[in-house]
């Protein structure tokens, strides 16, 4: 599969405290991919930087052949057929929910990229029908639920119909029922052959959402491999900080053995 | 529950917040004003409010702020609303400064309040004050309850206005639901872990150190927010569906605007 996404040697900080170090990765068109780290280890940056957000301090980052530059990002010419090509859904859906209802929300991407007016009309409507949320329509985004606030904000790139979709923590602070239908959702749509790339600490979801896992690391990539590999190698995850070890008795024996931490799905008691 | 300072601010902002939202409604209900291209009702209600600011005869002020309560019933505007919310306001911060024109103001005497002599000249100072801002508020009222917000900057910047100033004014708008959303959650998790009343220094640090921490969190919002807009093609320049075009009615109405404020302006001086 050709590369779509080539990132060399990328170093980015925040006011001197840096959140990528010399990272380099290849993603290939068509891909699903999980970006696996702890709380803090870049996974937030580097999908920003991948959207053309953040320009890298150091390093080189491409896109379908060409490098990201400031310069380039500003140009019309580059960035309009770019945001269409690639969306973020940020990880805090107040954020990217602004507009004041539902429709005007999903309509916003659309008509900043000048598209047709007939076409914006179509498109929402179409896209309110697959998410399941037309009821919602005339609501004001900012009084909504958790589960249907993320719900719009998957719309409001969705109707893009992008070639790359970047998920920012997709299923984080959802109910397991939300969960699951974010879940259906980004795996019926992947359906259409498009990248999927997921930045998560959610290992009980990475099966269903991606086929090759970067685990990173303070801000590099400590590991690469398929699904099924990173999450067989329990000695990796437990470094990275995706597992701990878990203490419990049974009977009068108590032993410990790396286990996966949901906050979604369990509590642990003291 | 009681209340300080703070927490009431902010619940009073919340407030107008949701206000805001059911202005949108407004905007979207079909009356007069609504009929109108955005740009003509930018242009003819900042004309009028204009001529009420600056003519100098009281009764052609009055006329000026009737046309207003016209266009306020014919394009479905509570008057109700408007009296509460924004004319009441208005009399209740103008009058404060406008009082002691009353008194200070040489001129005709009219009646004694102990000492102080209250004059003609001064009477006539005060209402000219309050009566313009009143005009000119409610025309400014009357623009955002019946214009979506997207509408006003995009006529706007038909209009000429710079860009960036576009830019800041949308900023604002889309960041200031969350800011006033933060603040409230903010003060919620504070109460729950408050027993008792605290002491005012203790009450006065508090607000400071929330006023602080809110502060560091609103750069930080502010600058997400802006990049989940530009991770959407936002590059500066509003787009809305609506794509505005002057038809007859649209000349008729600014020509109307434009003599009814002409024509204020010719009698007001």
């Amino acid at each position: 599969m050709p590369v779509l996404f080539e990132l060399r040697d990328v170093c980015f900080a925040y006011d001197g405290v840096p959140a990528l170090r010399g990272l380099s990765l290849d993603i290939a068109r068509g891909e699903r991919v999980a970006l696996l780290g702890a709380n803090g280890s870049g996974k937030s940056t580097l999908l920003r930087i991948l959207d053309g957000l953040y320009p890298p301090a150091q390093g080189s980052v491409s896109f379908d052949g060409v490098t990201l530059t400031a310069e380039r990002l500003q140009d019309d010419g580059f960035s309009l057929p770019f945001r269409r090509r690639v969306a973020l859904v940020f990880q805090n859906p107040d954020v990217q929910l602004f507009n004041p209802t539902v429709w005007d929300e999903v309509a916003f991407a659309p008509l900043q990229l000048q598209w047709a007016k007939e076409e914006v009309v179509a498109r929402v409507t179409d896209t309110l029908e697959l998410l399941g949320i037309s009821h919602l329509r005339e609501r004001a985004p900012y009084r909504l639920s958790g589960g249907e606030k993320k719900r719009v904000a998957l719309a409001s790139v969705i109707v893009l119909d992008p070639e790359v979709l970047l998920l920012d923590e997709p299923t984080a602070t959802l109910d397991p029922r939300s969960q699951s239908q974010v879940i259906n959702l980004i795996q019926e749509w992947k359906g259409s052959a498009k990248t999927v790339i997921s930045a998560t600490h959610q290992l009980e979801i990475v099966e269903d959402i991606a086929d090759r896992i970067f685990v990173l690391e303070e801000g590099g990539v400590a590991a690469s491999g398929s699904t099924a590999e990173v999450l067989g190698n329990h000695e990796l995850l437990l470094r990275a900080n995706l597992v701990h070890a878990h203490r419990h008795s049974h009977g009068a024996v108590t032993h410990s053995h790396p286990h996966v931490h949901s906050h979604a799905k369990h509590e642990h008691e003291s | 529950m009681r209340r300080g300072f703070l927490e009431s601010t902010t619940m009073g902002f919340a407030r107008a917040i949701t206000r805001v939202m059911l202005s949108e409604r407004t905007a979207r209900q079909r009356g007069l004003l609504q009929s109108l291209d955005p740009r003509v009702r930018v242009v003819g209600l900042f004309a009028l409010l204009l001529a009420a600011t600056v003519s100098r005869r009281l009764s052609v002020i009055a006329a000026v702020l009737a046309v207003a309560i016209a266009l306020a019933v014919f394009s479905r505007v509570s008057l109700f609303g408007l009296a509460k919310r924004v004319w009441l306001v208005v009399l209740a911060f103008t009058g404060v400064i406008a009082l002691p024109a009353i008194f200070v103001t040489p001129g005709h005497p009219v009646a004694h309040l102990g000492n102080a002599t209250i004059t003609e000249q001064g009477l006539r100072a005060a209402a000219l004050l309050v009566l313009r801002v009143e005009t000119a508020v409610t025309f400014s009222t009357l623009l955002v309850l019946c214009t979506p917000w997207s509408h006003v900057l995009k006529a706007l910047r038909a209009l000429g206005l710079p860009r960036e100033a576009i830019s800041m004014l949308a900023m604002t708008y889309r960041y200031v639901f969350l800011l006033v959303e933060t603040a409230t959650q903010m003060l919620d998790s504070r109460r729950s872990r408050t027993v008792g009343v605290l002491p005012p220094a203790e009450q006065r640090r508090m607000a400071a150190r929330t006023a602080g921490v809110l502060l560091s969190k609103s750069l930080a919002t502010g600058n997400d927010v802006y990049l989940a807009m530009q991770s959407r093609g936002f590059q500066g320049e509003v787009q809305v569906l609506s794509t505005f075009s002057l038809t007859l009615w649209d000349y008729i109405a600014l020509l109307l605007f434009l003599l009814a404020a002409s024509v204020a302006m010719w009698m007001g001086r």
